[in-house]
């Protein structure tokens, strides 16, 4: 049997069963792997807030090795003392206070009403890291990352990632070679919690001074490591009111 | 006996010389620009493209005869554009890690000329035995030349492969370095795809003069 194809209504009666199958199709595919996404999501998140305060299995200078998915939440629940909300100097306990979306927030603040800022307090070998969620732009598209401070302003390891950026240029910012270089950076500028700049041609690409608040950029990624130092800054600003409050004068 | 037939065997190995996606059709050059500046992500450029032309050419092959011609180009994106959901979701549930090296390549694969320059050219007009082939082919041929293209920017811009260094440390000046050699900042931008590509593009031609259009 021959069809014409070529016919309106058979081209309108074609468009319409293709929509329905697609649509039907990606809808049952989205929904049904929905739970398993969300999970890999969360693992995602608590991995980084443990690699900002050096829980992980890097080894050497190779590559970011995070600790593994199957006892992330048990490592999590061991090292992360305590989960918060920030209101400006204030703070309330909150559960799983990691889930919340920093864009939001964001976005919250840009409305001009009052966010929930998350804090996380991790505990390791007696020592404090207070771990801040940052969400900044790129080049192409979003950049993420947690910065985690000891008391005295002083960086303990920072994690980025991004959606975007050029493999090769900007997306290098989550290797080691140019996270590892922020650990030991202080944050204060003087006296002032300020944050950390990358740039260009500072004459210290082994990052050997930590009391410039400066690391070497990356070759052809200008504008994401802008934006990484403005991703620094602002969201240093939205905590300071607390931090100011917890840091030894 | 054979596995492929003669003819069937010219559908896979055709692109990948004489008739390739890249350096003779000139299709699919902006995403060999954007993401050749390493190798790892041309590779895995390279996979992804192999999957959804495969498996599109395929699809495109079984509905050549039911797909009304007036919206035809409208069903090729909508094939391409599933595949991609799909196998990104998928990914996303089930191989994470490589879900997020992959993110940055789901859109560009949906623009790759190269994939509804198939469907249009071939799917459209053959079997899908055939059809799959010519898709392993093309993509084969495109990938080949991502790859020549990467491992080339990266080595001689980063001075390493798949992330590894291979001629020593820029920054403390061993191996290599140590003798004054710099790596080549401008390897790493996207202009220095087209001088490569364009370098492959002379090499083929002065091999088989039967390539060189007339002027």
């Amino acid at each position: 049997m021959a069809i014409n194809t070529e016919k309106n209504s058979y081209t309108v009666i074609f468009a319409a069963v293709m929509v329905i199958i697609v649509g039907s199709l990606l809808a049952f595919l989205a929904s049904g792997l929905r739970p398993r996404i969300d999970e890999n999501e969360r693992f995602e998140k608590q991995q980084n807030i443990l690699y900002a305060m050096g829980v992980n299995q890097n080894e050497g200078e190779g590559s970011v090795s995070f600790i593994p998915t199957d006892i992330v939440e048990e490592e999590f629940a061991k090292y992360i003392k305590k989960q918060l909300v920030v209101l400006g100097t204030d703070t309330k306990e909150r559960e799983e206070a990691y889930l919340i979306d920093m864009k939001k927030q964001l976005n919250i603040i840009k409305n001009g009403d009052e966010a929930e800022l998350p804090l996380f307090i991790g505990e390791k070998d007696g020592k404090e890291f207070y771990i801040i969620p940052m969400y900044g732009k790129g080049l192409w598209d979003a950049i993420w990352g947690f910065i985690s401070l000891d008391k005295n302003m002083v960086v303990q390891g920072v994690v980025f990632d991004h959606k975007g950026e050029t493999p090769g240029l900007g997306a290098n910012i989550k290797l080691r070679f140019f996270m590892d270089d922020f650990t030991g950076e202080s944050v204060l500028d003087g006296n002032r919690i300020s944050g950390i700049s990358v740039v260009k041609g500072n004459n210290d690409p082994l990052n050997n001074d930590k009391e410039d608040n400066q690391v070497d950029a990356l070759a052809g990624a200008t504008i994401t490591g802008n934006g990484v130092t403005a991703m620094i800054k602002e969201t240093l600003k939205l905590y300071k009111p607390y931090l100011e409050t917890i840091r030894t004068k | 006996m054979a596995l492929l037939s003669k003819k069937d065997a010219n559908l896979i190995l055709d692109p990948l010389a004489d008739n390739n996606p890249i350096t003779i059709q000139v299709l699919g050059i902006c995403s060999a620009l954007a993401i050749t500046a390493e190798l790892k992500a041309s590779v895995v450029m390279a996979l992804s493209v192999l999957f959804v032309l495969g498996v599109g050419n395929v699809v495109i092959s079984l509905l050549r005869n039911v797909i009304p011609s007036k919206i035809r180009i409208i069903v090729q994106l909508i094939v391409v554009a599933t595949l991609v959901i799909v196998v990104d979701q998928v990914l996303k549930a089930f191989a994470y890690e490589l879900s997020k090296t992959l993110a940055v390549f789901v859109g560009l694969i949906i623009t790759n000329c190269i994939i509804m320059g198939r469907f249009e050219a071939f799917a459209l007009g053959n079997g899908p035995w055939k059809s799959f082939l010519d898709g392993i082919g093309n993509a084969l041929g495109y990938g080949v030349i991502l790859i020549i293209v990467g491992f080339f920017r990266e080595l001689l811009g980063s001075g390493t492969l798949f992330g590894i260094p291979v001629l020593g440390d820029p920054i403390r000046k061993t191996g290599l370095y140590s003798t004054g050699y710099e790596n080549n900042g401008f390897m790493i931008i996207p202009p220095a795809a087209l001088i490569v590509v364009g370098i492959i593009i002379w090499v083929q031609r002065s091999r088989n003069k039967a390539l060189i259009e007339e002027a």
